[in-house]
C-alpha cells in the first residue's frame, strides 16, 4: 500500500485522515500515485493537478524522504521507501502568501 | 411570518446569519469552508433551500458547493471548468496576447425558474452553464469568442466575469459583464453576443469611447423593468432604458462617483442604492465616512445615508458583489465591507447597524427573503 499525507484542506475536502493508504498499479510513479487518489477521492481531482493541463498546481509540493519531489518527472519512480509503504508521500500547500 | 437569510462569502470562509421579519436579531453560523475564500454564495429563486457556493483557494483551485437544505449540509459538485476548444489568448497588462486561463469562478447566478441551472462567470472571462445542479460546467463560448476577445485585458482584481443579469421577461436575453471588456448582451440564450457599452465614457483607455475595454464594476435591473439598467463603472454611476444598447450618466452630486456595487429597491424600481469610494487609488470612502447613496429618481439626485454608519476614520472597501436588498415592506438593504462588517438597514436605506462586526473580509453578500 502507498501512504499518501493530505494537507488540511484536502483532508476536510474528500472527508479523510491525515494520511490515506492506496493500491497503486505498478510502475509506481507520482503520475499513478494521484491517479488511483484522484480515483478513490474524486473531490480532491482539481486540486492538486490543473484540470486542464494535469500539470502540478503552482502552490502544491511533493515531497518524500526528506527530498522534494515537486519538479521531478510525474513518469519517475517513486522512492523505494515509499514504494515499499516505509514513508509517506506527503501532499504539501507551499508556504506561500506572506 | 417572512424570515431572512443573508448569505456572505468572505476571504477566509462563508457565513450565513438569519433573523425573524423584523430584522433586529441575528444567527450567525459559520465559518463553513473555512480558510477557503469564498467569491460568492447565493441560493436558487425557484428553490431557497438549493444554495450554491463557488469556493477556490490560490493553492487547491476551484471547488462548487451545493446544499439542498438551505445551508445545513453541503455537497462539493462538478468543478471542472474547461474552456470549450482551444482558449486561444487576450490582452495582457503589457499588451502582449496572454493565454486564456482558468483561475476561479467569482459569480454564480442560478436561473429563476430551476433550481438545477445555474450560470458561473469564471476568470479569465467566460460564462459557464450547468443544467445538473452543478454536477457539470459548459462553456457559452460564443462569448469568449466574440471577435474582440483578443482585446479584452484583465483589470487590477483579474479579467473577470463577475456580473450576470438574467431578463425574468425573456429566458433567452443575458447581460454579463466584464473587467476590463464592459459589458455583453446576447438576445439568444447565449449562442451570439454583442458589446453594449455605446455611451460610457473611460478616460484611462487609449480610445475613451470605445467598443470594448471599459471596466465596468457592477450592473443591476428591477424585475419589473427589465430595460432598464443601472451600471456603477470603474468611474460613473450610469444607466440604460433600452437593455443597454445605449448609457448615460446620472452620476449627479455624488461625492465620487468612484465605487463597486449598485443595486435597486425591491419595490420602487428607480430608487438605487451606490457606496461612494474615493478613488481608484484609494480604495476607501471619501473623507473616512462610510455613506450609502440613495437616488429615488432613478440616478442625477443623490442623499447620503450615514444613521448608523460610522462617520469618522472609516477606511473600509465595498467590493462589487456585496449589497443585497430583501424584499420585505420596507425594503431593507444590507452590504459587507472589507473590514468584516455587515450593515443592515430594515427602513429602505434611512437608517443602519452592523449585525456582525468582526468577520474576514467580506467579498460577497446575497439575501433571501424566506416565506
Amino acid at each position: 500500500m502507498i501512504r499518501v499525507e493530505l494537507p488540511y484542506h484536502l483532508r476536510v475536502l474528500s472527508s479523510t485522515e491525515a494520511e490515506v493508504q492506496l493500491e497503486v498499479p505498478e510502475p509506481i510513479t507520482l503520475r499513478a500515485v494521484l491517479d488511483a487518489l484522484e480515483e478513490a477521492y474524486p473531490s480532491l481531482c482539481g486540486t492538486i493537478r490543473d484540470y486542464a493541463t494535469r500539470e502540478r498546481r503552482p502552490f502544491v509540493r511533493f515531497f518524500a524522504c526528506q527530498r522534494d519531489l515537486s519538479h521531478n518527472s510525474p513518469d519517475d519512480p517513486l522512492p523505494a521507501a515509499v514504494i515499499n509503504g516505509d514513508e509517506p508521500l506527503m501532499i504539501i500547500g507551499a508556504v506561500a502568501g506572506g | 411570518m417572512s424570515s431572512i437569510r443573508l448569505l456572505v462569502g468572505t476571504k477566509k470562509g462563508a457565513f450565513i446569519l438569519t433573523s425573524d421579519a423584523t430584522r433586529k436579531d441575528w444567527e450567525v453560523s459559520g465559518p463553513h469552508f473555512a480558510g477557503w475564500e469564498i467569491y460568492h454564495m447565493t441560493g436558487s429563486p425557484a428553490d431557497p433551500n438549493r444554495l450554491y457556493v463557488s469556493q477556490t483557494s490560490g493553492w487547491f483551485g476551484q471547488q462548487i458547493q451545493r446544499s439542498d437544505d438551505g445551508g445545513k449540509t453541503w455537497n462539493a459538485v462538478g468543478n471542472e471548468f474547461t474552456y470549450d476548444g482551444i482558449p486561444g489568448t487576450h490582452q495582457w497588462y503589457d499588451g502582449t496576447q496572454h493565454p486564456w486561463e482558468f483561475a476561479r469562478v467569482w459569480h454564480l447566478e442560478p436561473s429563476l425558474d430551476d433550481p438545477d441551472t445555474v450560470y458561473a462567470g469564471v476568470e479569465d472571462a467566460a460564462l459557464f452553464r450547468s443544467t445538473d445542479g452543478g454536477q457539470s460546467w459548459k462553456e457559452l463560448s460564443a462569448l469568449r469568442n466574440h471577435e474582440t476577445g483578443k482585446l479584452w485585458q484583465p483589470g487590477a482584481g483579474g479579467m473577470c466575469l463577475h456580473t450576470i443579469v438574467l431578463d425574468p421577461n425573456d429566458p433567452q436575453r443575458i447581460v454579463v459583464a466584464i473587467s476590463a471588456a464592459g459589458a455583453f448582451r446576447t438576445d439568444d440564450g447565449g449562442n451570439s453576443w454583442r458589446p453594449i457599452n455605446r455611451g460610457l465614457i473611460s478616460n484611462m483607455i487609449p480610445v475613451p469611447d470605445a467598443d470594448v475595454g471599459h471596466c465596468v464594476h457592477h450592473i443591476a435591473r428591477h424585475p419589473s423593468q427589465p430595460d432598464v439598467l443601472f451600471m456603477q463603472k470603474h468611474w460613473d454611476i450610469m444607466r440604460s432604458d433600452d437593455h443597454g444598447d445605449s448609457w448615460h450618466e446620472v452620476s449627479g452630486n455624488l461625492p465620487s462617483d468612484f465605487g463597486f456595487v449598485i443595486d435597486v429597491h425591491a419595490h420602487e424600481p428607480e430608487t438605487i442604492y451606490v457606496v461612494p469610494i474615493k478613488s481608484d487609488s484609494e480604495h476607501f470612502p471619501p473623507d473616512g465616512k462610510l455613506r450609502v447613496y440613495r437616488s429615488r429618481s432613478g440616478g442625477n439626485e443623490w442623499e447620503a445615508l450615514t444613521k448608523g454608519l460610522p462617520q469618522s476614520d472609516c477606511y473600509v472597501n465595498v467590493l462589487r458583489d456585496a449589497m443585497a436588498v430583501d424584499t420585505l415592506d420596507p425594503c431593507g438593504v444590507y452590504f459587507g465591507t472589507t473590514g468584516g462588517q455587515v450593515y443592515a438597514s430594515s427602513d429602505a436605506g434611512d437608517s443602519w447597524n452592523a449585525v456582525v462586526r468582526d468577520l474576514p473580509a467580506v467579498l460577497s453578500v446575497e439575501v433571501q427573503t424566506l416565506p
